[in-house]
């Protein structure tokens, strides 16, 4: 008996049906994949639905709860979740850092003010820690938004390359969708994030030392460290707060004429997969994300002063730096510390003054 | 704040798959079910049929028959495993978040889960031990040991 001898039924069938297959697949393969991944994504979409809705409800019950509003804060925190902040025309350069510096501080004087009319009865820490847990929310909202526009776009135009586009870096945007919606709850209750380690180390060494408000809602503390003077700056906390150590630094440069002998900026830093959370590496170069108007700030004073700059950061990834600090991170803490006391021994001389500023969110890390 | 998992969203696998893999499941049963049905029919036609060469033929198709079942029904049925285990993984996780209390005299630790208006470095009550001290608070973290694929390289 041979495959296609006529006598067995059964088997003409299997082999009809095995060309059917074979066929359906390549005139129609690329199709099925597309409804494939628009299956995938329409799933992903839904989740993200509920992350959204739940980001939302939770940024509610928390003005509720803590701000006691008059009246129904709700149509406000919708209108909120839908703002925009354009940044400027950047044909003619000259000058763009500073007019996005000023767009900025318009925008975050706003939303806190935005927050303010929500929340009466909360004070400026419950104003930080829920601005923190509205953009959060904000970031859902726009996360969500995108995937449903190119799900509908995809749909609309049966494209496998506008629908492969999301598809691709869809597990990316559910871990940053994942990693937001934990940290709305960090927010909500004021816990530190990932990306207050920075912070956290600044506040380990400043501790116990007086503490002096700088512009823009940060702190600095005169520290003795090996014999050198330590001027150890960080974002004001517990309130979810990053500050603008770009003026910060630059204020405390001038007040010293530029007589510093070294900056020391300590961050959380992007880890690739494979490398482990929580691991601390240096180098140079100012330690700091954001839109570049800070980094843009101290790297001018530097130059103008020829002052060196270190770097150590931390390694976590976009999940961790959003969410609740994890234990691997809050123990780097003391490595980063010696770390630190190395680069001074070795980079400075007795008496001299350094700068270290730990930068990230001081949500949940006093001083 | 309590460490609990909640399903999020849809948790059905794509009916696509689900219909493409059906369709190979089915076809590689058929396919199992004739390579045995050729085997047992080459084994009772050999006492009666004396060329070896047709029975030959008849294993060759059996076998091939089974190896092409059993491939496409292992290759389904994990298709079918990773759409559930994809479906499985779509949980929101809110975890729990530890507070360490230390005393700065007698360096009594201390833990509990974090409630709401702690911050680190934040003063308490002054010290069992040591009345004259306050505890502070020292750490706040995440009281999860997140399991990481290896993949020695």
């Amino acid at each position: 008996m041979s495959l296609l001898s006529g006598n067995d039924t059964l088997l003409q069938v299997l082999s009809l049906l095995s060309y059917g297959f074979f066929i359906v697949l390549i005139f129609y393969g690329q199709r099925i994949q597309m409804y494939v991944m628009i299956r995938e994504v329409e799933n992903s979409l839904r989740k993200l639905k509920v992350i959204k809705e739940e980001g939302r409800k939770n940024a509610i019950d928390a003005i509720k709860e803590i701000g006691k509003p008059p009246v129904d804060p709700t149509a406000r925190v919708d209108r909120y979740l839908e703002y925009f902040t354009i940044g400027p025309q950047s044909m003619d350069p000259a000058g763009v850092v500073y007019k996005l510096d000023h767009i900025l501080d318009v925008r975050d004087t706003r939303l806190k003010d935005e927050v303010k009319l929500m929340a009466p009865s909360s004070d400026e820490v419950q104003v930080n820690n829920l601005e923190n847990t509205l953009e959060a929310a904000m970031a859902l909202n726009f996360i969500y938004k995108v995937v449903r526009h190119y799900y509908i776009q995809g749909k609309k135009t049966l494209s496998l390359y506008v629908i492969m586009q999301i598809q691709m870096i869809l597990p990316m945007v559910m871990k940053e969708a994942e990693a937001y919606s934990s940290a709305l709850k960090a927010f909500a209750y004021g816990q530190p994030i990932g990306d207050g380690a920075g912070p956290l180390v600044a506040a380990k060494l400043m501790h116990g030392y007086e503490i002096r408000k700088l512009q823009k809602d940060c702190v600095m503390a005169t520290v003795p460290i090996e014999g050198r003077t330590a001027l150890v700056i960080k974002a004001e906390g517990p309130g979810g707060n990053v500050g603008k150590p770009g003026d910060a630094v630059e204020s405390v440069i001038e007040e010293n004429e530029g007589k510093i002998a070294n900056v020391i900026m300590i961050d959380a830093g992007l880890k690739l997969e494979g490398e482990t959370l929580g691991e601390v590496a240096d180098g140079i170069g100012a330690a700091i994300g954001g839109p570049g108007v800070d980094q843009y700030k101290i790297e001018e004073k530097l130059t103008k002063y020829h002052i060196p700059i270190n770097a150590i950061i931390i390694k976590e990834d976009i999940g961790d730096a959003v969410s609740p600090l994890r234990k691997e991170i809050n123990d780097a803490v003391d490595k980063v510390i010696e770390r630190v006391r190395a680069i001074i021994l070795e980079q400075t001389k007795e008496g001299d003054k350094v700068i270290i500023v730990g930068v990230g969110n001081s949500i949940g890390v006093g001083q | 704040m309590a460490q609990n998992q909640k399903p999020a969203g849809n948790q059905k696998i794509s009916n696509y798959i689900l219909m493409i893999v059906l369709i190979v499941l089915a076809l590689s049963v058929v396919s199992i079910i004739l390579a045995v049905s050729v085997y047992l029919s080459g084994v009772s036609t050999s006492s009666h049929v004396v060329t070896s060469s047709q029975t030959g033929q008849d294993d060759l198709t059996a076998a091939f028959l089974a190896i092409i079942g059993l491939v496409a029904m292992t290759m389904s049925m994990f298709t079918l495993s990773q759409s559930r285990r994809q479906a499985a993984e779509m949980k929101i996780e809110v975890p729990k978040v530890m507070t360490t209390i230390e005393c700065k005299k007698c360096g009594t630790k201390t833990e509990r889960e974090f409630q709401r208006g702690d911050y680190v470095y934040k003063d308490l009550d002054p010290c069992p031990k040591c009345p004259d001290t306050k505890q502070v608070i020292t750490a706040i973290y995440k009281d999860v040991k997140e399991k990481e694929k290896t993949y020695n390289v």
